[in-house]
């Protein structure tokens, strides 16, 4: 070979490496920077006292930063999106794998992904024009901004997320699965509920952890309609304040380099931690899962 | 005879989920396109704002959109087939590859307000870009990295072995095999996985919240370091901050519509190169 070549070659090599390094190099300075930008809170005052602290005053004098009632709140309209968006999600990806034929999956399967591709913000224009007020009337609330509002948009956003991962799980079942359970005089009905989707269960909790992963982070739906009071979050009713929209908020005004500055990216390092542990937790399941189907890695 | 029926009531129950999904689904676009198309006319797509964002267009925030956009995929597109690259083709397995998949798998899972949160402390402050439309594209291209390295991950271990085996057998170098062989089979997969980017960055809002937007400027922007207002920032400002409630939503219903329509043309290329390309190669 030419010794030109064998240059050529190696420089190529050489660039690739250092380009997809350079990308990793990126992906790690993140969590630098949230430790980094959040180390003056870790340090300077007791961590437990603002994770567990009920108030968040941070232009107050003096300034209370709580960020309890943010934690909850998240968690609040999550588990409201979960009851939303867990049957549906599931429920499509059943009808699409068992019920709907060929023609109709060429239909509703790029239906599903045009959902997907809707931007939060416009999820979140939606909810504030339409479901707020349709939502006060109905409750007879004095604001529709609420916990039930955001929960609602926020679980129907995640349904593209939890069905398609969830017909995915549906469709690694071995085909022999569920001739066997004809051959013993299941219909099938029973078939699905008894042996596809007992099978299919880790990947089906994989998609729903991942769904919620995704709801936990959603920013600007919950700043535009969960109302935005840090309060501790009591009923469905009550406008609540999550992590990130208190971020969205907040950051804009806030003084560089002061206590509240740095308490903000202290929430953004726990909400990081929150989603890494979402999908570290759906990795493995989904690794066992392969492995006892005997799909391999 | 029971079981009959509970399975009968169970599909009823099914086809019920996937039909509340498309009312969802229905009911927002028809929301959104009814009340918006009114708005939209040549002044709303071409002028600027003006009587306190009342009047005139949003066509600064339509530009701002497209330079954020293109200014990421410009940065992240070679960034991240590059890595995937490096990562099929190169790479020889062992602990650091592993490192980088995870670490890229789980990245792909972090909020975007966090995203948005490196840009301003990253771009903004360290590196001094200000909040502009460079520390904006930055920051937009590091959220889709992630997407992009494992949509074009995706499409080169798609490109079977024996095209590999077969160059190489006829002597060409490895980097002769990516470049003529392994790259032009899986151009369709990675155009796909970059225009699905490009539909995911036009629609963010999180990110360049703080890094890049602003609710009104006079003019476009002239440079790189020049803030921008961009469509889903002013529908969120019109929303939240506005003066005029009345004016402001209607407002704020055309530039939905816009944006609605951008990542939706966008998204549904993408659909079908991907399926253009299923039919195309018939291995």
């Amino acid at each position: 070979m030419k010794l030109s070549t064998v240059f050529i070659e190696n420089l190529y090599k050489w660039m690739f490496t250092i380009l997809a390094f350079a990308s990793l190099a990126f992906l790690v300075g993140i969590t630098f920077v949230l430790f980094k930008e959040s180390w003056p809170v870790i340090v300077n005052s007791n961590v437990f006292k603002i994770i567990f602290g009920t108030s968040w005053y941070p232009t107050y004098e003096p300034p209370e930063f709580g960020i309890l009632p943010l934690i909850l709140a998240s968690f609040w309209v999550t588990g409201g999106a979960a009851l939303v968006c867990v049957p549906l999600g599931i429920g499509s990806a059943l009808y699409l794998h068992e019920l709907a034929g060929h023609r109709q999956r060429a239909f509703l399967k790029p239906m599903i992904e045009m959902l997907a591709s809707i931007p939060s913000i416009v999820y979140g224009f939606f909810g504030m024009v339409v479901m707020a007020p349709l939502f006060q009337k109905v409750f007879n609330i004095p604001v529709g901004l609420c916990a039930l509002t955001g929960s609602v948009i926020l679980g129907i956003m995640a349904v593209p997320t939890v069905c398609s991962l969830a017909e995915d799980a549906l469709s690694f079942v071995p085909k022999s699965f569920r001739e066997a359970s004809f051959a013993v005089g299941a219909n099938r009905w029973q078939t699905l509920m008894k042996v596809i989707l007992p099978a299919a269960g880790s990947g089906i909790s994989t998609a729903i952890i991942l769904g919620m992963s995704r709801v936990i982070g959603e920013t600007m739906t919950v700043l535009m309609v969960c109302g935005g009071a840090a309060v501790i979050p009591k009923s469905f009713l009550q406008p609540v304040r999550p992590m990130t929209a208190t971020i969205a908020a907040e950051m804009g005004e806030v003084e560089m380099g002061s206590m509240h500055f740095h308490t903000l990216f202290f929430i953004g390092l726990i909400l990081f931690l929150i989603t890494l542990i979402f999908n570290i937790v759906a990795e493995i399941i989904s690794r066992r899962y392969r492995l006892r189907l005997g799909l391999g890695r | 005879m029971k079981s009959v029926i509970i399975e009968k009531l169970g599909f009823v129950l099914l086809f019920g989920c996937i039909i509340i999904t498309l009312f969802f689904l229905g009911s927002i676009m028809y929301l959104i396109f009814s009340q918006g198309l009114r708005v939209i006319n040549w002044e709303f797509l071409t002028a600027e704002p003006y009587s306190g964002m009342t009047k005139g267009g949003v066509a600064p925030a339509i530009v701002g959109t497209l330079y954020l956009t293109l200014g990421s995929i410009i940065i992240s597109l070679p960034l991240g087939v590059a890595c995937a690259i490096y990562l099929c083709e190169y790479s020889r397995g062992g602990w650091i590859v592993n490192i980088i998949r995870m670490s890229i798998n789980n990245l792909a899972g972090v909020p975007s307000v966090v995203f948005g949160l490196f840009g301003f402390a990253f771009f903004v402050h360290y590196l001094k870009f200000g909040v502009s439309i460079l520390s904006g594209s930055l920051t937009l291209a590091i959220l889709v990295l992630p997407g992009i390295i494992s949509a074009t991950q995706e499409a080169l271990l798609a490109v079977p072995q024996s095209f590999r085996e077969a160059s190489f057998a006829l002597g060409a170098t490895q980097w002769k095999t990516i470049r003529k062989i392994v790259l032009p089979t899986s151009l369709p997969g990675i155009l796909t996985g970059a225009i699905l980017s490009i539909g995911r960055v036009a629609g963010e809002t999180a990110p360049i919240l703080f890094t890049a937007c602003t609710f009104y400027m006079r003019g476009y922007p002239t440079s790189p370091f020049s803030k921008c207002m961009a469509l889903p920032y002013h529908i969120y400002a019109l929303m939240t901050e506005g003066t005029h409630p009345h004016e402001h939503t209607q407002i704020a219903y055309g530039c939905a519509v816009l944006l609605l329509l951008l990542v939706l043309v966008i998204s549904s290329v993408a659909i079908i190169i991907r399926q253009k390309s299923r039919r195309g190669y018939g291995y």
